[in-house]
């Protein structure tokens, strides 16, 4: 089953409800490299909120999709994740430099502003 | 407490082979009796000065039970449901400051009531006495073994729970402002309660979407490696939540002990004292605005 | 209730339910959700090593009552070519040549046992343990 990935404004929103298997996030990467393009989003903010475990796959591979999309032109920030995630992730010494990363889908784009330079009202 | 557990299991193992009739014919006598010797336990508590928290209706409404059930008790040979009730009722007393001796007390209050009355039962046949009591004793000290050690177990109960929530308290995660948050840490830091403060630490910040959070280590004495580690791992971990860290309140013997460690305290943002951090705080969560609010350009200033 | 939970091990697929399998089974025996999640990330890092580099395999969750304490047992065992240097395996920083880690140092560090065996043409097994302390109350409850 594909994560849904919504479009608002110049930004992608790829919000991941459940347990993530490695197809998925690799599907993920693909589908969000190929939205990049075609859409020309600026920016792409990543919701695990509903992750059960941040591994070195799916550290590495969010680490991968950001650079990606980086070169794509998109800022990638990761939100949402919990705090046994979090505790797991540092004892297992895994970081997502250099991504970003937030408290939420609202932070998020707070973040994703301030690194694309302002409103993301781009028709002038 | 191990020993007494032990105790107790032997005497509950000791079901002794029970003389049907006379039993069936002492459970009658004592429910027979019922309302007199239930009064005259309930003056012996009051002469003894026990129960004393609770009101008359109170200790009339539970003496009946009590006694209920001990008799049930003496009869089944089953303490089970002697068991639930003394949790039941041990659960209701505890809080209200009832002690473990006048627990015990009450209950080998009955068991004298019991015996006496007995004995009143059976004085003119001291052989039949002797069957009697060589039924009741037994069972009657099981009863009383088992309602101590109920009620011993549930007040251990209330108490971690007490301690557990001092505990919490007494490490507050504070909000001061929006989106700021102190931890401020007292006392012996192990790795325990290193733990449980990061853990708490990092709900509050999903709490209160906190963006800025100020660690106070003024009132902690030393830390050790572990401890160290813990505090680096926090501060990541607050960030892959979106969160800074400001650790204030370093004193120059645990920044020492850290470096010792082997802690790289460029990985950490430390400020001298907690009002430092506090400002640096509101000056990085203050930032962020005036980047969107243009300074005046209208030539006013 | 306490028996042994296998999950046969083939697919990144067979992870996910590794790791709620294992989270499960840590729940019951009391551990709190942190620990769940510790030992979940665990088991997928062993599960995945599986995935990656052998093809199949097979995990095992067991939980340990003991009285003192109680623990989650973690066997993940495969029949493949097993790992050359073992020492070099367990330390930060390794990778394989397609760039994948085989995330035993991080799976070494947050459980309180940890063995591999590997080599000599029979597999790898790697066996973990994560315990908790089970204090005086809890103990005195179960004589009950």
């Amino acid at each position: 089953m594909a994560i849904p990935i919504l479009k608002q404004g110049p930004w992608l929103i790829a919000s991941i409800q459940s347990a993530l298997s490695d197809s998925e996030i690799l599907a993920l990467r693909d589908d969000l490299a190929d939205m990049v393009g075609r859409l020309r989003a600026r920016g792409i903010v990543i919701d695990v909120g509903g992750v059960d475990v941040i591994d070195s796959f799916v550290a590495r591979s969010l680490r991968t999709i950001a650079m990606t999309t980086r070169l794509r032109g998109a800022e990638t920030v990761i939100v949402g994740i919990q705090p046994d995630v979090a505790v797991a992730m540092v004892q297992f010494q895994l970081d997502l430099e250099p991504l970003h990363t937030a408290l939420d889908l609202e932070e998020g784009l707070e973040v994703l502003k301030s690194q694309t330079n302002g409103a993301p009202d781009h028709g002038r | 407490m191990d020993t007494d557990g032990q105790a107790v299991a032997d005497v509950a193992a000791q079901a002794p082979e029970v003389d049907t009739t006379l039993l069936r014919d002492l459970v009658g006598h004592l429910r027979e009796k019922r309302p007199d010797l239930r009064q005259e336990w309930a003056s012996r508590i009051t002469d003894a000065q026990l129960l004393r928290v609770m009101r008359p209706d109170e200790i009339f409404s539970e003496v009946t039970a009590v006694y209920d059930n001990y008799v049930d008790a003496l009869e089944t040979g089953s303490v089970e449901a002697l068991q639930a009730y003394a949790r039941d009722l041990s659960e209701r007393i505890v809080r209200r400051g009832v002690e473990t001796h006048e627990v015990l007390g009450i209950v080998l209050l009955l068991r004298d009531v019991l015996a006496r009355a007995l004995f009143v039962r059976h004085q003119g046949d001291p052989e039949l006495l002797n069957r009697v009591l060589d039924v009741y004793e037994p069972a009657a000290n099981r009863i009383a073994a088992t309602v101590g050690v109920s009620f011993v177990e549930e007040r251990e109960r209330v108490i971690r729970e007490q301690q557990a929530a001092i505990r919490e308290l007494s490490t507050p995660v504070l909000q001061v402002r929006d989106r700021l948050l102190i931890l401020p840490i007292i006392g012996v830091l192990d790795s325990q309660r290193a733990r449980q403060l990061t853990e708490q630490l990092l709900h509050a910040i999903r709490e209160n979407r906190a963006k800025v959070v100020v660690i106070d280590i003024t009132g902690v004495a030393t830390i050790d490696l572990t401890v160290a580690n813990n505090l680096v791992q926090t501060v990541k971990a607050c960030s892959l939540m979106g969160a800074s860290a400001i650790i204030t309140g370093l004193s120059s013997g645990i920044a020492q002990t850290l470096v010792d460690l082997g802690v790289d305290l460029s990985t950490m943002q430390t400020v001298g004292d907690l009002q430092g951090g506090l400002e640096e705080g509101e000056r990085l969560l203050g930032y962020r605005v005036s980047e969107v609010v243009s300074p005046a350009a209208d030539g006013a200033a | 209730m306490d028996d042994d939970v296998l999950v046969t091990i083939e697919t990144d697929v067979d992870l996910v339910r590794a790791r709620a399998e294992a989270r499960a089974v840590a729940e019951r025996l009391g551990f709190s959700r942190m620990d769940g999640t510790l030992i979940a990330t665990a088991v997928s890092e062993l599960g995945r090593n599986i995935v990656v580099h052998v093809g199949a395999g097979e995990i095992v969750v067991r939980p340990a009552r003991q009285d003192d304490r109680c623990g989650v047992i973690v066997i993940a065992r495969d029949s493949g070519p097993g790992i050359q240097d073992v020492e070099a395996a367990l330390r930060d920083g390794y990778a394989t040549g397609n760039g994948l880690g085989l995330g035993l140092p991080g799976a070494r560090r947050i459980m309180d046992e940890f063995e591999i065996e590997s080599g000599n043409g029979s597999g790898t097994t790697v066996k973990a343990v994560k315990w908790r302390m089970r204090d005086e109350l809890e103990r005195l409850r179960d004589r009950r």
